[in-house]
């Protein structure tokens, strides 16, 4: 099976922020998600006797 | 220990939005009075049928209280006491039950009634019957063979 | 990182170790799988148990088999071979111990099967008293728990010599992983060894009459929900620890990977009240305290995303990866070790976000014990946990065996877990739905009484088959899987996949090894949240419940 070998020679220099960008960008969706689920969870409570 | 600047943004994210959690939970249980259904009375699990309110299960009315009525369940496997019950619309209604055997659940489906019975405790619940409709009263912790059956019928009408 | 102790392969006698483990852990997903489809077709009313089995008995040889059966035996293979592999091979005295506690519980496991199989304990993997099984049924579990703890005994010593071994530093980052979820482990398990021991046995043996039913529940969930930080911590020992190397990258920082572990052996076990808050008898003020307390337990979860994501996007990046996404094109997606445990990962977004609203105090309300829960932690064991640890056999058990995971293997191996990830779909998305709309979890089919409500339901519980009968194709092509690289798989060396810190990462700091500062915590945190209400509990209890038999 393919062990995982960097195909690439390049390698880019870890630029602090720059390079993580889509990381902080994926997390920050996460974390829309769990407060949207929640919202709408407490709405449902708010909205029953 | 180092901790990267966007990790360290995200947490703040993560950590205020756990806080606005917490404080629109809190505000709402301690301040407006929804906390879960927690009631710290005890009673004889044999003897629930000679015991008040237990003695006289049922929608009864009720005056000088924050509540227009008491519905007085009792359950054991696997049925409710009363098996049917209706409601007038709007009513403000103390729900108090208990159980005379194992531990039973009870779930008034598609509402915030939703409370453990346990041997020995009773469980409370304040609420408003403002919607109109029938309900399934069911059980919704495992009890035995029956389980599946146990349930009641509430109807709330105008 | 690497010290001289560590080992490339790990010893072939602690590879029989781990292996014995994994058969029973694998026979243990067969049996219970099945129940699990049974379960899912009668439910959907279309179909009925031959020969007068009962619903109830399956569901509780389901439960039993695949929540505390697999998942313990799992966890101890994975994690003798993780400090074998990293800590170095266990001493003969370890291994024997390691043996004697894969019997113990082997012989524990086989106890509580029979008496189940007899129906003489149709009591649910939660055993909630007055519901009163035969008193072999809690012996075995006994057996169970002390067995995992003689086993966890094993992986303490080797990582204690190895850290003998060398003073000053840190211990390889797989082995201390292991070590904090086995502490986890043994002080969480204190609280059902208290319940089985002290309550449950001496009651079904007749000794003493009445139980206090309230004392058995908390003492439950004192165990229960650290319980699912016990089954959670390998995936993420996978994820933090495996996955970087797989995909070509460094682990994004040693010492916030050790900090993460710690803040959930620190935060799991004091939040047992998150599964008791609709019960009479415990102060409301009680039930928030730990309802906050299980919020703190969400953060190490909130560090453990980023690094993940952060572990992907560097190493594309190390690939050449441009753009804000473009890292995701270079992930290895063709590699099962990689792909199976990512759609696991995957999975704790939702299982996260449903979690989170379980434990927010009243708004149980909305969702105790529906079938919600039951969809919920589908998604978290049955999904995050168990895709992971599918995704590690597929390297580990032909690393063990001395066979390789061979290219049609690794092909099957990512269809199976994208079977699973739709079967899964189908049945925790409408268990979720069917929740929220107020249908009960373990509940066999009903109509109750012609209820209009329960009508509704119907449909989702049809789904709920479906997507049933998809996972059982799943565990039928894990099955076989684990049946070619156990014993038919060509000969051959499978790596043991270790991930690496940047080699100018900073030095992980020594306090992260004070065991003595994270226990003591523990204690105290344990102590802050459960004494006065336990006293409370203890001192206004009712009179005790008689065993019943209602099945």
């Amino acid at each position: 099976m393919a062990k995982t070998e960097p195909k690439g020679k390049k390698k880019i220099k870890d630029e602090e922020n720059s390079s993580l960008k889509g990381t902080l960008v994926s997390v920050l969706f996460l974390g829309i998600f769990v407060i949207v689920t929640w919202v709408s969870v407490y709405f449902l409570f708010l909205n029953r006797f | 220990m180092h901790i990267h600047k966007y990790e360290k943004i995200w947490l703040a994210f993560g950590l205020a939005s756990l806080i606005v959690f917490l404080t629109v939970i809190g505000i709402s249980a301690f301040y407006l009075g929804n906390k879960p259904p927690s009631c710290l009375t005890t009673i004889n699990p044999e003897k629930v049928d000679q015991t008040v309110p237990f003695n006289h299960p049922g929608l009864h009315k009720v005056e000088g209280k924050e509540w227009d009525y008491e519905l007085v369940y009792v359950a054991q496997t696997f049925s409710y006491t009363p098996a049917e019950v209706k409601i007038p619309l709007g009513a403000k209604v103390k729900v108090i039950a208990t159980t005379k055997d194992v531990v039973h659940g009870f779930e008034v489906a598609g509402t915030n009634i939703n409370m453990m019975l346990e041997p020995g405790y009773v469980s409370e619940y304040v609420t408003t019957f403002n919607k109109e409709g029938e309900y399934l009263l069911l059980c919704n912790e495992y009890c035995g063979t029956g389980h599946h059956l146990m349930s009641s019928k509430i109807e709330v009408v105008k | 990182m690497l010290s001289t102790t560590s080992q490339v392969k790990v010893d072939p006698r602690d590879a029989k170790l781990s292996m014995a483990h994994f058969y029973v852990a694998f026979i243990a997903l067969a049996i219970g799988g099945l129940m699990g489809l049974l379960q899912t077709l009668v439910r959907s009313g279309k179909f009925e148990l031959p020969g007068g089995i009962g619903y109830y008995e399956i569901l509780t040889v389901h439960g039993v088999l695949l929540g505390l059966v697999l998942t313990t035996f799992f966890i101890m293979g994975f994690q003798h071979a993780a400090v074998s592999r990293t800590a170095g091979t266990h001493s003969n005295a370890a291994r024997r111990t390691g043996w004697i506690g894969f019997w113990v519980m082997t012989i524990g496991t086989t106890m509580a099967a029979t008496m189940i199989l007899m129906n003489k304990a149709t009591v649910l993997y939660t055993f909630y008293a007055p519901l009163q099984a035969h008193w072999i049924f809690y012996a075995g579990l006994t057996f169970v728990v002390v067995g995992s703890w003689i086993d966890g005994a094993a992986q303490i010593m080797t990582y204690a010599k190895w850290r003998k071994a060398n003073p000053g530093k840190p211990g390889p980052l797989l082995s201390f992983m292991a070590v904090v979820n086995t502490v986890l482990w043994f002080v969480c398990s204190l609280g059902v060894a208290a319940e089985v021991l002290f309550q449950l046995l001496p009651w079904s043996l007749g000794l003493v009459d009445r139980v206090n039913v309230l004392e058995s529940r908390t003492l439950f969930w004192y165990f229960g929900h650290p319980l699912v930080y016990f089954w959670l911590l390998p995936a993420y020992m996978c994820w933090y620890a495996v996955i970087p190397k797989i995909i070509g990258g460094k682990i994004f920082s040693d010492s916030l990977a050790r900090l993460s572990f710690l803040l959930f052996l620190l935060f799991s076990i004091p939040v047992g009240f998150h599964h008791q808050l609709t019960e009479p008898g415990i102060d409301p003020a009680w039930k928030f305290f730990q309802v906050i307390l299980t919020f703190l337990v969400v953060i190490p979860s909130l560090m453990t995303a980023f690094s993940m994501f952060a572990t992907f996007e560097s190493a594309g990046r190390a690939k050449g990866a441009e753009g804000l996404f473009g890292w995701i094109k270079k992930l290895p997606w063709g590699d099962a070790r990689f792909t199976v445990p990512f759609i696991g990962m995957a999975a704790f977004i939702p299982a996260g976000a449903g979690g989170i609203v379980n434990a927010s105090n009243q708004m149980d309300q909305v969702v105790h014990n529906t079938i919600w829960i039951t969809g919920h932690f589908h998604l978290t064991l049955a999904t995050s946990v168990v895709l992971t640890f599918f995704g590690i056999s597929y390297w580990l058990i032909p690393h063990l065996t001395g066979r390789k995971l061979s290219k049609a293997m690794n092909k099957l191996a990512i269809i199976q877990a994208w079977v699973w990830l739709t079967g899964m779909t189908f049945m925790s998305g409408s268990m979720h739905a069917e929740g929220l709309l107020g249908a009960p979890r373990r509940s066999a089919f009903s109509l109750y009484n012609g209820a209009k409500q329960a009508a509704e339901w119907i449909p989702y519980q049809i789904a709920q088959a479906i997507g049933g009968s998809i996972l059982f194709l799943g565990i039928i092509l894990v099955l076989i899987i684990f049946v070619n690289l156990a014993f038919f798989a060509p000969k051959g060396e499978e790596e043991f996949p270790v991930g690496e810190t940047d080699p100018n990462a900073e030095k992980t700091p020594m306090v992260l090894e004070n065991w003595k500062l994270w226990i003591g915590l523990t204690i105290i945190l344990i102590l802050f949240a459960y004494t006065i209400p336990f006293i409370d509990i203890i001192r206004d209890a009712p009179l005790g419940s008689k065993g019943f038999k209602t099945w």
